[in-house]
């Protein structure tokens, strides 16, 4: 349908530079670059080396995606960037070109939510969102649960990760196993192999008098790093395999069982899953089957469209623009710590264009980058 | 022509008329901390204020620093997105150069913006239009021990001022921030002459920090 928004999004979060072209819920083009294998050596990501990388790559995969779409930049309908979260220098790279871009071509700007993004992404794989939808994050930066009624404008956390990030846990195991950087796909390779039943990992934050949706990657993470060492220190071989399975199953039994819990509870018949980790083969396996028995409909998109990049934040601007959100203002900040419940950030001088009010008096939200160690959402 | 630098604490924004010779228009704010917000509006208002509109330019001049990363970028990614949206023309010029050429000055003096962490970016000049050392990084003291009689020199910018015990021939009555009206003069002055200008390339002088923070994306709204 030619009438369907023509958006063009860019993503600098976090270390991928990526350009996505969507025409309402169809994906044109999905360009990246990006400077992971740069970070590897440091076992995580570094925000300087992110930032320069995307500079240097934001043109180029600009001019790649409006290549590979077919489209010329002055019929898009407008330009939407993540606004936040992320590393706040690579987060402005991102915002500054999308800003001189729209202002370039005149076409309205909208900053949007990485978060937002990972779940409206799906609308190009299996089509419009179902109202409401529950979403399970799940990356090297982020794992919540969100319930989202209405994608651009109400999104609600149910429960995050209070220590690691499920990605990161992955990494960190990997590392002990020396396995190399990023571990997501490395442990999921080997536990392939390996008895997911081997050894018995803790399931952090699951008793009864738990948070029911938070989530703790820290303790397993220690776990599996004492189990390793205890080994090595026996002067016994480490079974990479059965320990990369067994960590693995403890994290996606984890994830699956609280993510059903809230659909459950909520009513909601439709779980979403989004973020690098959704990439994980075993996740995606165990979501299947307890989604199935519990008669919900599992949405996951394609790996590619998971992990960080430009199509998620097109889709997220292009439903902005089908809803008639308001459009953000040229002093647009990079905010590295946009809170979820802010889909977009339009214009303060604009009229409200939300149909309920949410949160917006809440609006000065930390910039803080360390969790607290209490309970968020007890 | 338009000049755009954010490479010091200042945002600075000028529309040049390089057949006239002329500024039709310009803006200055100084915020270190919030180039990325700045930039686009003092763009908008510059443009306004001429009545002109962004498609009438043909060329972008832009600042490459050296100076503080994250706001370097900012107008490093905005000239170079102007022109890769527009078709126009981008053109780099050393941020220290242009507060040299600001200065007017006939005889031989340096030129040193703060580089923060007690260091200054910094370069000496023959004159106003002729730089004679490549851009450095340095702790004042450093430089005063290995550059011999450079304390004596006349001085200008904001890392001058800052290290007044180091560089004490500073110019209090000369500009000490940058401005995109002098960036804007001596990049056509150049281009007339048919000199080649730098490429938007970032000047960063310094390697990466390559250090992975703990918790570097984390979504905690209250
Ligand atoms: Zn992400």
């Amino acid at each position: 349908m030619a009438d369907e928004p023509l958006v063009l999004g860019i993503e600098t979060s976090c270390d991928e530079t990526g350009v996505g072209i969507v025409r309402g819920h169809t994906l044109l083009a999905d360009a990246i670059a990006s400077s992971v294998d740069t970070h590897a050596r440091f076992g995580g990501v570094v925000p300087e080396i992110a930032s320069r990388a995307h500079l240097e790559a934001m043109v180029p995969t600009i001019d790649r995606a409006l290549e590979q779409a077919g489209v010329a930049a002055t019929d898009l309908d407008g330009i939407a960037v993540t606004a936040g979260p992320g590393l706040a220098g690579a987060l402005l790279v991102g915002v500054s070109a999308a800003k001189a871009y729209a202002y370039a071509l005149g076409k309205p700007l909208y900053g949007v939510n990485h978060l937002a993004s990972h779940i409206c992404v799906d609308q190009l794989e299996h089509g419009a969102l179902p109202e409401p939808t529950m979403a399970l994050l799940v990356s090297g930066g982020h794992s919540s649960l969100l319930l989202a009624p209405d994608i651009t404008a109400d999104v609600r956390p149910l429960g995050s990760t209070i220590d690691d990030a499920a990605g990161e846990a992955f990494d960190k195991v990997a590392r002990v196993l020396n396995l190399g950087f990023p571990g997501g796909p490395v442990i999921d390779k080997y536990a392939k192999e390996g008895d997911p039943a081997a050894i018995a990992f803790p399931r952090g934050l699951t008793g009864p008098r738990d948070a029911p949706y938070d989530f703790s990657f820290s303790g397993l993470k220690t776990a599996v790093a004492r189990w390793i060492e205890a080994k090595r220190n026996a002067g016994e071989e480490v079974p990479v395999a059965h320990v990369a399975a067994s960590f693995q199953e403890a994290v996606t039994d984890v994830l699956t069982r609280k993510a059903l819990r809230a659909c459950r509870d909520e009513g909601v018949d439709h779980l979403m899953i989004g973020g690098g980790v959704a990439a994980n083969s075993r996740l995606r396996a165990m979501a299947e089957e307890r989604c199935a028995d519990a008669g919900i409909t599992l949405r996951v998109p394609r790996p590619k469209l998971c992990t960080d990049n430009g199509a998620m934040v097109a889709a997220l601007g292009a439903e902005m623009v089908a809803r008639n959100r308001a459009a953000s203002a040229w002093d647009l900040p990079a905010d590295s710590s946009l809170p979820v419940t802010e889909p977009h950030v339009p214009d303060p001088s604009a009229a409200s264009d939300h149909d309920h009010d949410h949160d917006h008096d809440d609006h000065d939200h930390d910039h803080v980058h360390e969790l607290s160690r209490k309970n968020l959402y007890a | 022509m338009l000049a755009l630098d954010t490479a010091t604490p200042a945002v600075t924004v000028a529309l040049h008329d390089a057949d006239g010779d002329r500024t039709l228009a310009s803006a200055h704010q100084v915020d270190a901390r919030r180039h990325g917000e700045l930039l686009l509006p003092c763009v908008d208002a510059v443009l306004a204020e001429a009545g002109r509109k962004l498609a009438e330019v043909t060329d972008v001049v832009v600042g490459v620093g050296p100076g503080p990363y994250t706001g370097l970028r900012v107008g490093l990614a905005t000239a170079e997105a102007f022109a890769a949206a527009l078709g126009q023309r981008v053109h780099g010029v050393c941020t220290l150069d242009g507060i040299a050429y600001a200065s007017g000055l006939a005889e031989p003096f340096v030129v040193a913006t703060d580089a923060r962490r007690k260091e200054v970016y910094w370069a000496r000049y023959a004159d106003a239009r002729t730089r004679s050392t490549d851009p450095a990084v340095d702790r004042p003291a450093e430089i005063e021990a290995r550059e011999e009689g450079i304390g004596a020199l006349p001085a200008v910018g904001a890392g001058a001022v800052l290290y007044e015990s180091v560089f004490r021939g500073v110019r209090h009555d000369l500009p000490a921030d940058q401005s995109a009206a002098a960036l804007a003069r001596l990049a056509a002055e150049r281009l007339a002459r048919g000199e080649e200008l730098l490429p938007p390339r970032p000047l960063y002088l310094r390697r990466p920090d390559a250090q992975v923070p703990a918790n570097y994306k984390v979504v905690t709204p209250r």
